[in-house]
């Protein structure tokens, strides 16, 4: 497998992937491998069924959503740029990249990227706020069905309270970041891809 | 103040008379003048009385007991005396002020007996001493993050302490080779016994400093798991090292089945540790009918876990850490949240008491007359202490940062490597070694590297965390949202994970997740306490302090909040908060006894339903439930109340007896198949026999909430 997988990417496409996302040769060839063994379909790309075919992401209760980041905008098949480009936001953020400044082109496992994946996670319609209904539909899914409306709308509530600082029963992007400026999300979004 | 330092003062001073070394038997002496009683004849009469006596003593009868409280007496003051000293513990860490005053005793003691004071006997010690302490950092132990940082943690306990433990015994022999004339009969074994030792980093002691300072979690869990789990290593090398110098010969195959002892002992700590707390956990989930015992079965578990593995000469101290971990979680589920308290309190009370009496007695025991010194030893072996332990985390660090997602930074290794404290644990070990003439320089020493370790390094870590700006902890509580999305990002990394192929470590949480919500918590605990989630525990917690007025809770972002309409949510839980205070006002009994204990009257209501209290006066509004299917697992009818019972206002007022009586419910988990809505007559007659009866039985009206 990994000798075929080698040769159906090109060199070229190995360094445009390399320059956008920033991993390395081997992670990417390695990724490769594992794209093309869940592209049962053999046409070099990835549709939903693919996905819900991993046994425990059928489980996860964010499992769905996880599966339409993968996807742009109205499509339904993502293909290997689209699947590096989506996994690019958990590399861990080296120390040399740490003191880029923000005016240069962000990579995309910036703190503010995958702060932005997260949110993404939440609103679905992509108004750049998460409303209260966004929340409470991601707040169920979490937290199961042992828990009232009543009181899943207070924790809303609540967290809506705690976020929002413009009095528009939304937490909007920049709310979002501002909430989460303790938590050390650029080790907890983190994933060590293997060499 | 001053009056503190008085009473302090008058009861030191003829307390330290009093105490006699408890290890000698007990001898007729006459204190009473000095204690400032009055009586006639303070001996133990021996003398056939002319007359009835009138006063009389004997100290004999109580001497044991007598002895051992006023020891404790001794050390709790001094604590409290600590505390109110001022700007002192600002700059002083309490250890080393309680070594001073055990300094000072033993100094009084000696003065005044010729003899030296009491020491801390080594079985006392691990037997008594010991276990609270561990016990408690067990229990309290931040579990997520020290599982997420285990691998390092383990890296450096058994590693590093292999490191220290044979670096320091070589070149300590490497020194005896030097120095042939004063240090020759010390031999290579005996330096490696010493080094196992004294290469220790000791839990208490680093305890008692890291918790005053509020480092970053990573930092203390890293150097504090390690004090922990360095124990297996320790105690295995000691006692190996001790068994070899026993032998006539030492082979290879000693040192190799050494080895393998390490593993035994710590896997087998670990064991009985797990095999003890699942235990635990088993028994606290009965234990909802004899409320007042339930903590109690947490210590007594925890302690026959420890006693057990000493006795199979595993590793105590991992046996009491895995217990407590193992059962904190169902516990805290099953028992009442007083019970909760309640352990929590002991917990801390215990541990602190035994580790004030710890430090007391290291200075106490100092004074001695069996010191024997030698500088090149003393010297050189505090010199590589330090040697050895920073280069052990230099080179450990190199190698585990490449595996870690965040790295240890320099100034995080520094701390850990200076904060390398050693305590009472190496103080024991060294009084158990066999007898031989070096013995008694090897005590000194020891007693010299801690009091230096102590002194010096815990005085100085303070100022140097500050000047090395080392990252400090986060103070403030967290916040719901920060729990909700951090769970989100567990999801979304968990996802990821397995996108990816990869088994890191979201992968196995969540495997163990699954596990846990699947097996171990449908067995373990109580059927109505199940469903519970960290987001709505940590939203309750929150709930709760708000309503204390407590000022560390977060405060809610929008300043304009009072001029905004109050939206129905806020409304709500306003309604409830009011409500909750206005119940919990009107539950207040005024007395009760242990057999009918008015269980969690304060506790979270939010899942109550709300009864129509006509004595009240209060309309509530009362939620039908719709959770029928919430506990799918038990296969018990649910009508309306189902498991949540009501408290109802429990006075013994007569008036209210009647109509207070029909809308609450009164019924305990043991009548399944009553349908236990209020409205019933039959509940309600029920309750009316029981309310003619006498008070007490009225008081028993059991609260149990499904969720807390």
């Amino acid at each position: 497998m990994g000798s075929r997988a080698s040769t159906l990417l090109r060199e070229e496409e190995i360094e445009e992937i390399k320059k956008e996302t920033g991993f390395s040769h081997s992670q990417i060839t390695r990724l490769y491998s594992r794209f093309t063994s869940l592209d049962k379909g053999e046409n070099g790309t990835l549709s939903r069924e693919d996905f819900q075919r991993i046994p425990e992401l059928a489980i996860n209760p964010l499992g769905d959503r996880i599966i339409n980041a993968f996807f742009p905008e109205g499509e339904d098949q993502v293909n290997f740029r689209g699947f590096m480009r989506t996994l690019a936001h958990f590399r861990p953020i080296e120390d040399n990249e740490k003191n880029k400044n923000a005016s240069t082109n962000e990579p995309l496992n910036s703190r503010t990227n995958k702060l932005l994946f997260a949110f993404r996670l939440y609103d679905l319609d992509r108004d750049d706020k998460i409303s209260r209904d966004e929340l409470l539909q991601v707040l169920r899914m979490m937290v199961g069905v042992n828990i009232s409306d009543e009181q899943l709308g207070s924790i809303a509530d609540r967290t809506i309270q705690e976020a929002d600082t413009n009095g528009d029963n939304s937490i909007s992007f920049n709310e979002f970041i501002k909430v989460l400026e303790k938590v050390d999300v650029e080790q907890k979004m983190s994933i060590r891809f293997l060499h | 103040m001053a009056a503190l330092w008085t009473l302090l003062f008058c009861l030191v001073w003829p307390a330290c008379l009093a105490l006699t070394p408890p290890a000698e038997l007990p001898q007729p002496h006459n204190l009473p003048p000095v204690l400032g009683m009055n009586s006639s004849d303070g001996s133990p009469s021996v003398d056939v009385p002319m007359a009835l006596r009138v006063f009389s003593m004997d100290y004999h009868h109580v001497q044991a007991p007598f002895e051992i409280v006023l020891w404790i007496m001794l050390a709790s003051l001094a604590k409290l005396g600590f505390h109110w000293s001022g700007r002192v513990p600002a700059v002083v860490p309490e250890s080393c002020l309680l070594i001073m005053v055990g300094l000072l005793v033993g100094g009084v003691i000696y003065g005044v007996r010729h003899s030296a004071p009491p020491t801390l006997s080594a079985d006392a010690f691990f037997l008594f001493l010991l276990p609270p302490i561990v016990l408690d950092a067990g229990y309290f132990l931040p579990g997520r993050l020290f599982f997420e940082n285990l691998g390092t943690i383990l890296w450096y306990a058994v590693l590093g302490t292999l490191w220290n433990v044979l670096g320091i015994g070589l070149s300590l022999y490497g020194v005896c080779l030097l120095a042939q004339n004063s240090l020759g009969d010390v031999s290579l074994l005996h330096c490696l016994l010493f080094g196992s030792l004294i290469a220790a980093v000791d839990p208490v002691a680093v305890l008692s400093v890291f918790q005053e300072m509020h480092v970053n979690d990573q930092l203390h869990i890293l150097v504090f798991g390690e004090s922990l789990l360095n124990d297996a290593v320790t105690v295995v090398l000691y006692k190996l090292f001790e068994s070899f110098l026993r032998l006539p010969t030492v082979s290879g195959l000693d040192v190799l089945l050494g080895g393998c002892r390490v593993v035994v002992v710590g896997l087998g700590g670990l064991f009985v540790g797990l095999f003890f707390g699942l235990l635990a956990a088993l028994t606290s989930r009965f234990t909802s009918r004899a409320q007042v015992i339930a903590p109690l079965f947490v210590f007594l578990y925890s302690y026959l876990s420890y006693l057990t593995s000493e006795m199979l000469h595993l590793s105590g101290i991992m046996a009491i850490v895995t217990c407590a971990v193992t059962m904190k979680q169902y516990v805290e589920a099953n028992v009442s949240e007083r019970s909760n308290t309640s352990i929590q309190y002991f917990l801390k009370m215990w541990s602190s008491v035994s580790e004030t009496l710890i430090f007391i007695f290291l200075g106490v025991s100092t004074i001695q007359d069996v010191h024997m010194w030698s500088w090149p030893f003393v010297c050189s072996t505090l010199l590589l202490c330090l040697i050895w332990r920073a280069s052990g985390v230099l080179l450990l660090t190199a190698v585990v940062n490449k595996l870690r997602r965040n790295a240890v930074t320099f100034r995080d290794q520094f701390i850990i490597a200076y904060g390398g404290l050693r305590g009472a644990i190496c103080f024991s070990l060294v009084f158990l070694i066999d007898d031989f003439p070096k013995k008694r320089l090897f005590i000194t020493t020891t007693i010299v590297v801690i009091l230096f370790t102590v002194f010096v390094q815990g005085m100085t870590i303070k100022p140097l965390v500050e000047l090395l700006d080392v990252k400090r902890k986060k103070r403030a509580l967290p916040t719901v949202s920060e729990e909700i999305h951090s769970r989100l990002i567990d999801y979304l990394l968990a996802g990821i994970e397995d996108v990816v192929g990869y088994w890191g470590q979201h992968y196995w949480k969540d495997k163990f997740e699954q596990f846990n919500r699947k097996y171990l918590r449908r067995f373990l605990i109580r059927e109505d306490h199940q469903a519970r989630s960290s987001i709505l525990r940590v939203y309750q917690e929150l709930e709760r302090r708000e309503q204390r007025g407590d000022e560390e809770t977060p405060p809610l972002v929008d300043p304009r909040s009072h001029s905004r309409p109050l939206l129905p949510g806020e409304m709500d839980s306003i309604r409830r908060i009011l409500s909750r205070n206005l119940q919990s006002f009107n539950n207040k009994t005024p007395a009760y006894s242990r057999h009918t204990l008015n269980q969690d009257a304060n506790k979270d209501r939010m899942r109550k339903p709300l009864h129509r209290h006509q004595s009240l006066g209060e309309r509530y509004t009362f939620t039908q439930q719709a959770e029928d299917g919430e506990f799918s697992g038990s296969g018990r009818p649910r009508k309306g109340l189902s498991r949540s019972h009501t408290v109802c206002s429990i006075s013994p007022r007569p008036v209210f007896q009647e109509t207070s009586v029909s809308p609450a419910s009164a019924q305990t988990a043991e009548t399944p198949n009553s349908s236990s809505t209020s409205r019933e007559d039959p509940v309600s007659v029920q309750n009316q026999t029981t309310v003619g009866g006498a008070p007490r039985k009225h008081l028993s009206f059991v609260l149990e909430n499904e969720e807390k």
